[in-house]
Formats: C-alpha cells, structure tokens, sequence
C-alpha cells in the first residue's frame, strides 16, 4: 500500500505491507534505526516515538495507520534540538548504561515534562513506568528528568 | 515475531464501515486504537484476513451531552477520556479508572469502544461501564441498538456485538445530586493488569448509600456487577455481610498471579477500602 | 601513607567524567547488531520445539521451501554436517557430566523452545509465514521438570548415555561441625527456595554472520561479552581455522552474564551463512528469548546455622539442588552457580565449621548458567537468612550477631572456611557506614509507632562478599579457551591523540570510559584526546573481555601499564628531542613538562609531528616507539574479593500481601574507585536485578515442562514505579595486585539485594511469627504465609 506521511519534518512516501508496523517502517524503510524493538508486543516501550503529537508504541501502530500522519523520532527531536537539555541531563548523570531504552525514554520524559512542567519524583516514575530499563533501576534516569524540569522552570 | 500477512482499508463513514463488515464478515476485524488487536497480530495469536480501521469515523468520535445522558463516541481514546470535564463531572470513576489503564504511550491510542468491545475481563472499562449502568450504542445495517451494559458482556472476551455490527457509542445517566463513586484495583507494578479490580458508583440519599453498583473487573470470565454484595450494602447490611457475600456474587479464577481463594479475598479487601472511601461513615461502624 | 602512582595531579582516576559514547546513544545514533543491515543480508526464524522433551519422526519442509521469499530451509540432521556439536564440561569441576549438544535438535528434542528447524528467506516476516509451513511429527515424551523428579529412579534418563539426570554433586566438609551442631546452644534450619528467572536484555540475543568465500572469512556481528572466546568456538565447531573468524561487537543492548554463552541459535546462524554463502541475520525475539537465553537460579537450599547465646555463629550446613535444563551450558558450564554457593556461604564471617552439599540436576526446561552475580545472591540469602534466624532465636538485634561474626577489618590476609583467600575486605567499616547512612534507630522508632496503627514496616541487612577479577581458576584451569589476561594496545597518533586498544567489552557498564580515564591518567594526557577501540578481534589485543567484573580491574591495570610504557616511551623521544634526561621530564595535560617545576617544553602535536613526518632530524641510532602493548592479570590471588553490606525499608500491606519498597542502602568496596557515578551506576542497576528477582521475576512452568508467562506482560520485570531511591557509598581497599587497586563492583547490588529485602519482609512480618524463605514474593506468597486469602 502507498502511504504519506511527515517524518521528523520530511515528507515521506513509500510502499509498504499493511503487516508492517511503524517502526519496522521507520527502521527498515527509512533506516532510523534509533527506534528500538525490544518486545513487540506493547510492553517495554524501547518503539516508543511520536506520532500526531503524542507518544505512541510504535510496534502497536500500523504504518498504513500513520498514513497523513506526522511522525517524529529521536532523530528528529535531537536535530531539532527539542530535548538537548535532557539528553544533556541523562549523559551527565550516567541515566543510561546500555542504551537500548534510551530513545524511547527520552520520548515518554519529554512528553511528561510537556504536559507536567514540575513533575515530582513519584510522577516522573509513574510517567515512564512503561519503560523498562535493564541497567539503571531508574534512579539516575528520574534524577536526570527531573533536573531537567527544574532547569526548564528557572529558564522560563 | 511478524504478524501473519492481512489486508488494510481505512474506511472513511460509518455506511462503508458497515458495508466493508457485511462484506468481509469473519474474515475481517475492526481496527480502532489497535491496543490489543495490535499485540495479538504481532504474536500470531490472530491472523484476519483484512483490518477495517475505523479510526477516522466521524460519527464515532466526539463526547457531548444531551438533557439525560452522556455520551461518548466509542473512538474517544483513553487520554481524552482522562482530560474529558464533562467525564470528569458526570462518571468521574471514568476519569479515575483511566489513569490506571497501562501506560501513557497506549492511553494515546486505546479507545473506549474498543475495550468495550474486545470484553477483556481484567480490563478496568468494562467494570466502570457496568457500575455507571451504561448503555451500548451500536450500528449495524439495520439501524441502531442500544444495549445495557448489564447485557452486553457476556462472557470471556464476547459481547452481545454481533457479527455485522459496530460499537459507535456509550451512554451514561448524568449526575445527580449525591452521586459517589469508588475505585480500586491491585496491580502488581503500575500499568499491569490488576489482579483484581472494583469500580463503584452509588449515590448518598439520607445519609444512606443509594443505587450501589459495584463492577468488579480481573475475577472471573468477564466484568461483574456484585449485585448481592451492593444490595447488602444499601439496606444497611454492613461491609462484613457485604463482602461475605462476595462469594455468591464473583466466580473466581485461577491464574499466574493469584488463585481463586486468593482472588476472592483481594476482592473482598477492596470492597472494604472503596466502600470505605465512599462512606467514610460506614468505615468507622465497621 | 604514600601517594600511589593514581594519585597523579591531572589524575582521572577517582573522578566522575561522562562517559564519551553517550551522546551518540541518547541521540538514537547507536549500532546495536539488530540496526545492522548487510547487502544481501537474509533472516532466519527458527521453528523451534514445542515440547519439553519428544522424539521428532518425521519434518516434512515441503510446502515451506515454495513459499515465497524462502532461501533455504535446514533441519539439525542436515547441519551436522556443518557444525560439530560440543560438551559444556570443564576439568576442574570434577565429575561434571553431559552430553553433545547441537546447534539444532537431532532425533530428540529435550527442552521447549529447543531450535528445530531454521528457515532462511528475504524478511523476517516471510521466513515466519514458511516456518508456520513445516510439519514435524513429535512423539512426546514424559518430562522431567522438577527438580526433586529428576534424580527419581523412576523418572526419565534424559541423556541416555549418561545413566542418570545427575550432572555435578560436590561435597565440602571443614572444621568440625558436627561438633559445632552438637555444642551449640541452637541450631535452627531452614529450606529457602529460589525461583527461575531470566536476563530480559532490553535488546534480544542478535547476530549477523557473514561468510565471505573469496576470503574464505568468517565474519560475526554479535553482541557479546567476550569476543576471543567465540572466535574460539565458532572457529572450531565450523572447522575453520581461528584466523578465519572475526569477531565484531557493536553497542550491546544489555548483557548480564546472558550474552557472554554459546547459545545453539547463535551457532546455527553462523553455520547458516557458510552454507548459505552470503550474511544471514538473526534477532530473537521476546517470546523466544524467554525459552532461548539462559535462565538462572532454581535453587533449592536446606540450611542449618548453629549459634551461642552469646551471638557466636559456630557452624553453617547447606545442602543446594539445581536444575539446568537439558545441558550444562558451553563452554562455562551450568555448574559453576552451585559451586559458587558452596564456595560462598558464610564467607563473611569468621566460622571456620562449614558443610555443604550441592547437585546440580538436568531438566527438561532451558538451559541455565552463569547470569549477574552467579550463585552471590542464593548464598547470601541463605546466609543472611539464617544469621537473622539465628538472631531472632537468641533475641539479638540483627546488626549486633553480624558485628559479632564479621571477619574483623584487620585479619587479612585470611580464608574462609571453603577455602576462599581474601586479600582485604571491610565488613566492619562497611557496616558502620551503613549505619551512618540510615538512621537506624530512627527507622526502629517508626516502625514501631506505624506498627501500633497497623502498618508493617520491615528493615532488612545482608552483609556479602562478592568473587571478582577472576585469575584462570574460573575456567582456564579447566581446560576452556577462555583467557584470564586481558590486553591493551595504546598509540599515539600524527597529531598528539591517543588511540587504545583494550580487549575488554562495552555493554553500558561504562568500559570505554574507564580504559580511557585509566590511559589519560597513566599518560597525563586530557580525557577528550583517548580513543577507545574495542570488540573486535582483528583489532584489539587478546583477551577475556567483560564478565565476573573483570573488566576494569584486569583490562583497566592492563591499560594503565601500557600507558605507562608509551608515557617512558614519549619521555625517553622527548629527552632526545629536547637534549634533556628522560627522567627530569613529565606529561602534563597532553604536553611534555619539566617534571620539577612544570615548564612546558613540548606538546605531544609537536612531539608526533617530528617522530612521524621529520626523524631525519632525530639521531640515526634513535628509533621512536609511538605504540606499546600490555597484558595482565592477577597472580598472587585467584579472585579479588569484594564486599559490602546492603540495607532495606520497606512495608509490606497484609490485607493484600503486597510489599512496597521505601528506600535502599548499599556500602561497598571494590579497592580503588575509578569513576564514582559508574560504580554507583552499577550497585544500583545491579540492586533493581535483585529486587526484581526477590519480587517479581520467576520463570513459571507446567508440569508438562511449558515455560507458562514466556512474554513481557506476564514474566515481570522491575519498573521504575515499584522501585526504591537506593543510596550508595564505598569503603576502598584497594588490592594491592595491581597498580590501580580497582576490584570489580557489577555483582555487588545483586548479590545482597534480595536477601536484604526478605529480612526485611521477615522483620516486617515478625508480629505474625511468619517466615518467607521463597522468591519472589508475591503478593499470593505473602497472603499464604499469613493464612489469609
């Protein structure tokens, strides 16, 4: 099936199999191989990007769903720039050790701190508890999210 | 794992949604938020031959109220759901239920009809439709129909939907003076599928709970209003009467997390805790 | 105290600097094996068997191999030809047993999840749609599943040749204790059990294989803890000589002990892409990682601790039974957790009476071996749940039967009564920083005034020694061609900069940063101008790589010497350059200094211009020497022991049984500390594996031998909502076998962890006179013991 959408600005057209979900798509069709696939079936959230402006699974959505769509993934969010204070945050506070999740944590930390400028540290676990995390235990992934909130509050 | 190989097509109205169903039949499966249907295509557990995505139907969309009801169009996803101020007023167990369903990433996607209709026994909607006394809309080629709650699940994962016919909406009373509701559920990790869950609504009149419906959710085959439990309730019997009674309302299962007898006792311990949390009063007779 | 040659003014070591490969990875710019694309790349899915343990009649391929998209298919009759099977024993684990092992299941299948047949298309998907084509006629068989079941008489052989499902019994007797039991004031026993669980690396076991028949090379794209040694394995098992194979480890996503074995897939790929002559791709997936990648524990312990009213421990007994599935895992064995255990137990106190028995058993489940903290967390759970036995029965505070027993910080050198020699250790100084930490007392306050209002809050310790640096007595003296030395290669480029070479692994622990920090410090050049290379056999020394926490006390001693060699080697270039005495000079932030004052005389720009672009104007008899290579690894001890002492708070509800975490401590010592965050980073990842598995995780099975919640929904892992804020200090004693003093730290959290929060659900529980000895404990466990629900 041919499909449009907008990824991480660009317009994309291509053929795809309606089995094939989004990141399939994005990491085998476009090669942005930064969406990760750790479960594929809804629950570790590594495919977690955006899709119309909120965070989705990306193994639970279609690639034919996304047609008209505007996808964004961590490519797109780190050359925009959106979210370099965070990955700041997490690179100096070790809040990643493999690396595998990150991507996809960033996606679910970012649109916290989009809809909860001032999270507290239980919120910031509950947020991103569909994010597993092998390595950290989480602790310097919720000390890097909420220094980031606290820096973006005083620059505001 | 990659799903087996099917066919797509995105229908644009409620009519060709209905037609392409009439057409394709048992070979074919609605695809609205996609947040179960999706897992189960990705494990091979199913292999339609065609997904009709019915996600851009207008006709399904949108949560408005009339002089009696409120109604919410089955694609209202779960984060709408959560937002929604006029759930917020007149099913606000709706609006506490939600934040309980899984994870931000699906509450994105996940929509109201679907879970209605997918009938998952530990799903926390399910219950919440059956304490609220909500009534199902559903369109078929012949018209609509609109079922109570009570009657629309009738089991593991089946409903009275039939073969040719489409969830587009679910009604709820509006509130009334004195409604009160509860909600509780015992879930391993935040997200998870409780291992067993309660959604109450009632209403206090004379200083007495009204009108107690207690949907319970993750106990047996399928959503389970406790009607002996709130009957107990409502005449003044006492939480201790009400959750003994549990035992004739709930058929328990058996699974990884916990067994019947256990099932039954987590049920119990939440009818005490929601209960009390709605009559604080009754609490402290207990 | 004299300064160590770390103590160096510019010194990195010590010193919290972020590590240089995390940009790349937060901006999704990673090369995990699974990014990996390769022209003419095909995948494989693996049919794999359904049953715990069957005859296969007959597999009938034909409707599959016209499906579209198929290259190939191949059952493990046709591969035999390929590959050679292997046996996962080692000399020195006397009396080990078992038997070959394919890469796919010839005649039997003996475990569910066991690769059958391998299909080999143009997608993934496509070589899925085939595999749900091939029929295989299974002739099931009864299954061993239990591990009591497998040493009954009447049950299955699972290898016939063998004679009995017994794979490895070792027994261990010292001191007198018997006589200890029988002076004893009490004995108190106590069977603790301990459930399967699983590595769940957030990215499954991947390959790519490639085989390149013009070069007549084989080269694997694996995400692996220890490059050599599979270049070893393949080489051997396909016939090729080692030279022939590469090895190339990318980004990893996540490890633990899971990728550092020789799984059957892994070598059916690379089979595969000689037979198939082009790159063959295999990424497991979720559900088949479950039954795929090894599971570990499934102990069962039979303690027995014997005190004196006076809080004196006089003897420890354990008897341990583990199953391990099919076969004992190549080529680091499924033995080496139960002799661990024995090893282990009560080794942190000075009781010198020590029994332990412990069978190791096969199954018809997966496989289990070697996974973070190998055998540290069971014994130390046995100990430390039989100390606070023995506490509770003589009515002593947990803390004081501990400080009473802890070998005392100043008789090292000492040994346990297994026979461990321990160098120096600190439980004393650790304990007492623990302390310092939590506020004991005030924690003991509150729990009893939330006690009174029915809330149940529990504190729980567990003190551990931790096995690390391993020398060749884990697996060289046994005959595996698995080094104990690890290498490092370091240059200095055209411009100045620093290239190493280290033939340890990254998988997140932090590797490059610390053989980068270790290289700066050692050559006093900045941090930004080191460049790490590693995972990849033609291009790194020869070496272990990373696991048993290895990596930063062996490879990281290994790059401080070679740095120090290229540094002497700079030196003695730049003494001839600058007609000055080698010795009067120093490197200092990348140039070279007078060493008494710090003049700065050359930089290394400068300094590599000349030896590389303009030796005609050095003496005809000087020769600079830009590179230097070191190797090492420990001599004087065959492990460098660590310890430490792990804290809980928790509250357990005991309507529901569920137990809610509220904070954790850690104090530990692995010697020298070289990057504080990455330590820290390590305990805490490492307590969450711990807490994970004391809570939640547990492979479950049928008596049929079906591993029964095989999928991320219904196997639990630890999410960041359930898990606690953990604080985490150290005591340094750094051993003295190396110059950096660094021990290893990547067991430590999972070592002490569960046990901890089972004395504290214990201690939580103790108005009910309840004792959980089971992990993990659910909430229907908990109810259980209470005689609720």
């Amino acid at each position: 099936m041919n499909i449009t959408l907008t990824v991480n600005g660009e317009t994309v057209t291509a053929d795809v199999l309606p089995r094939t979900h989004l990141v399939d798509f994005l990491r085998e069709h476009l090669e942005l191989t930064g969406s990760h696939l750790g479960c594929e079936h809804g629950v570790c959230g590594a495919c977690t990007i955006r899709l119309d402006g909120a965070i989705v699974r990306g193994c639970l959505v279609l690639a034919v769903q996304a047609d008209g769509g505007v996808v964004e993934t961590i490519e797109g969010l780190s050359d925009s720039g959106e979210i370099a204070d965070l990955q700041a945050a997490f690179i100096a506070r070790n809040a990643l050790q493999c690396g595998f999740c990150t991507p996809g944590m960033l996606m679910a930390a970012q649109d916290l701190l989009l809809h909860n400028a001032t999270p507290t540290r239980e919120e910031i676990r509950e947020h991103i508890s569909g994010n597993y995390c092998r390595c950290t235990g989480y602790q310097a992934i919720v000390d890097a999210v909420e220094t980031t909130a606290k820096q973006r509050a005083r620059a505001q | 794992m990659k799903a087996s190989a099917f066919d797509y097509v995105r229908a644009k109205s409620l009519p060709e949604a209905l037609d392409l169903l009439a057409r394709h039949g048992e070979a074919a499966k609605l695809l609205a938020g996609g947040q179960s249907l999706l897992p189960a295509l990705n494990l091979r557990l199913s292999a339609p031959e065609i997904l009709i995505d019915i996600s851009h139907l207008p006709e399904l969309r949108g949560i408005s109220t009339t002089a009696t009801s409120l109604r919410i169009g089955a694609l209202t996803r779960h984060v709408e759901l959560q937002n929604a101020a006029l759930v917020a007023e007149h099913a606000p167990v709706l609006t506490q239920a939600i934040g309980h369903v899984a994870h931000a990433a699906i509450r994105s996607r996940g929509t109201i009809g679907g879970s209605l209709a997918n009938a998952d026994p530990a799903a926390e909607l399910p219950a919440c439709a059956l304490a609220l006394h909500a009534r199902i809309v559903m369109q078929s080629p012949r018209g609509e129909r609109v079922i109570a709650a009570d009657d629309f699940f009738t089991g593991l994962f089946a409903t009275a939907l039939l073969p040719d016919e489409i969830l587009t909406a679910v009604e709820i009373n509006l509130a009334q003076p004195g409604d009160v509701h509860g909600f509780g559920e015992l879930a391993r990790r935040s997200g998870d599928y409780a291992i067993v869950g309660l959604a109450a609504q009632g209403r206090v009149q004379n200083g007495k709970l009204a009108a107690l419906r207690l949907g319970y959710f993750s106990i047996g085959t399928k959503a389970t209003l406790a009607t002996k439990a709130a009957a107990i309730l409502t005449a003044g019997g006492g939480i201790e009467a009400a959750a003994a009674a549990l035992a004739d309302d709930l058929e328990p299962h058996d699974d990884l997390q916990a067994d019947a007898a256990t099932r039954l006792h987590l049920a119990r311990v939440l009818l005490r805790r929601v209960i009390s949390g709605m009559m604080p009063s009754l609490k402290a007779a207990a | 105290m004299s300064l160590s040659p770390t103590d160096l003014p510019n010194s990195y070591i010590g010193r919290t600097v972020p590590r240089p490969n995390l940009a790349r990875l937060t901006e999704g710019r990673g090369l995990y094996v699974s990014d990996l694309t390769l022209p003419r790349m095909v995948h494989v899915a693996f049919l794999r068997s359904p049953y715990a343990h069957a005859e296969i009649r007959s597999i009938d391929t034909s409707a599959a191999e016209n499906m579209p998209g198929v290259v190939r298919i191949v059952t493990g009759e046709q591969m035999q030809a390929f590959c050679t099977p292997w046996v996962g024993v080692l000399a020195h684990l006397k009396g080990l047993k078992s038997a070959p092992q394919h890469p796919m299941a010839v005649g039997r299948v003996r475990w569910q999840g066991e690769p059958v047949v391998a299909v080999l298309a143009t997608s993934r998907a496509l070589a899925e749609d085939a595999a749900e084509h091939i029929l295989v006629d299974y002739s099931e068989l009864p299954a061993v599943v239990d591990v009591l079941a497998a040493l009954d008489p009447s049950k299955p052989v699972i290898h016939d040749g063998l004679g009995d499902n017994l794979a490895f019994e070792r027994r261990l007797d010292a001191g007198h204790v018997d006589a200890a039991f029988a002076e004893a004031d009490h004995v108190i026993e106590q069977s603790f059990t301990f459930g399967r669980h699983t590595g769940v690396t957030l990215e499954a076991r991947s390959i790519v294989a490639d085989w390149n028949k013009a070069e007549a090379r084989l080269t694997v794209h694996l995400g692996t803890q220890a490059p050599h040694m599979m270049q070893n394995i393949i080489a051997m098992h396909l016939g090729l000589e080692e030279p022939q194979v590469r090895i190339l480890c990318h980004d990893v996503g996540g490890s633990f002990g899971i990728k550092v074995h020789v799984y059957a897939d892994d070598m059916a790929v690379a089979a595969l892409a000689r037979m198939a002559g082009r790159p063959v791709k295999y990424v497991a997936d979720r559900l088949e990682s479950f039954v795929a990648d090894i599971h570990a524990r499934d102990h069962v312990v039979h303690g027995r601790i014997a005190v004196k009213n006076s809080g004196e421990i006089t003897a420890f007994e354990i008897d341990d039974l583990t199953g391990i599935g099919p076969y004992s895992m190549y080529p680091r064995t499924s033995a080496v957790e139960a002799n661990q255990i024995v090893n282990l137990v009560g080794g942190q106190y000075a009781c010198p009476n020590y029994r332990a028995r412990a069978r190791v058993v096969f199954q018809n489940k997966a496989m289990m071996s070697q996974y973070r903290g190998v055998g540290h967390p069971i014994a130390t759970s046995v100990t430390e749940g039989l100390v606070d036995l023995a506490a509770a029965r003589i009515g002593m505070d947990p803390l004081e039967i501990r400080r009473r027993n802890l070998v005392a910080d100043d008789a090292y050198p000492c040994a346990s009564a297994s026979g461990l020699r321990f160098e120096a250790m600190s439980h004393h100084a650790s304990l007492n920083k623990l302390l310092g930490m939590m506020d004991y007392a005030g924690l003991r306050t509150e729990q009893a005034a939330l006690r009174a209002k029915g809330i149940y809050r529990g504190i729980g310790f567990a003190s551990f020694i931790e096995i690390t640096n391993p020398g060749p007595a884990f697996y060289g003296v046994g005959g595996a061609r698995i080094s104990a030395q690890d290498g490092a290669a370091v240059r200095l480029d055209a411009t100045g900069a620093v290239i190493v070479q280290s033939s340890i692994t990254e998988q997140g622990q932090g590797s490059e940063a610390v053989i980068a920090q270790v290289t700066a410090t050692a050559m006093g050049v900045p941090l930004d101008r080191v460049r790490v290379i590693l995972g990849d056999t033609d291009n790194t020394p020869y070496g272990g790589g990373t696991w048993a926490s290895r990596g930063a006390g062996i490879g990281g001693e290994a790059a401080w010497q070679a740095g120090r060699a290229l540094r002497s080697n700079i030196l003695t270039l730049a003494g001839t350059i600058l007609q000055a005495r080698p010795e009067t000079l120093d490197i200092r932030a990348g140039v070279v200094v007078d060493a008494e004052d710090g003049r700065e005389r050359l930089p290394l720009s400068e300094l590599a211009r000349i030896a590389y672009f303009r030796p005609d104007t050095l003496p005809c008899d000087f020769q600079s020497e830009l590179m230097a290579t070191r190797h090492f690894v420990p001599r004087e001890y065959p492990f460098a022991f660590t310890n430490g002492i792990q804290a809980s708070y928790l509250e357990v509800d005991t309507d529901t049984g569920f137990t809610r975490l509220l904070r954790h401590w850690v104090v530990e010592d692995c010697g020298t500390v070289i990057n504080p965050q990455l330590v820290d980073e390590q305990i805490r990842g490492g307590v969450v594996q711990g807490l994970g598995a004391a809570l939640f995780e547990h492979c479950q099975y049928d008596a049929q031998g079906q591993m029964i919640n095989a999928n991320m929904a219904d196997y639990l892992v630890p999410m960041a909502g359930e898990m606690p804020d953990i604080d985490v200090a150290h005591v340094v004693s750094p051993t003295l076998e190396s110059v950096i003093g660094a021990k290893g730290a990547g067991e430590a959290g999972t070592a002490g962890a569960a046990a901890c929060v089972v004395n504290a659900v214990n201690d939580a529980l103790s108005p009910f006179w309840v004792v959980i000895s089971e992990i993990p404990m659910t909430p229907a466990l908990i109810l259980r013991a209470l005689g609720r629900g």
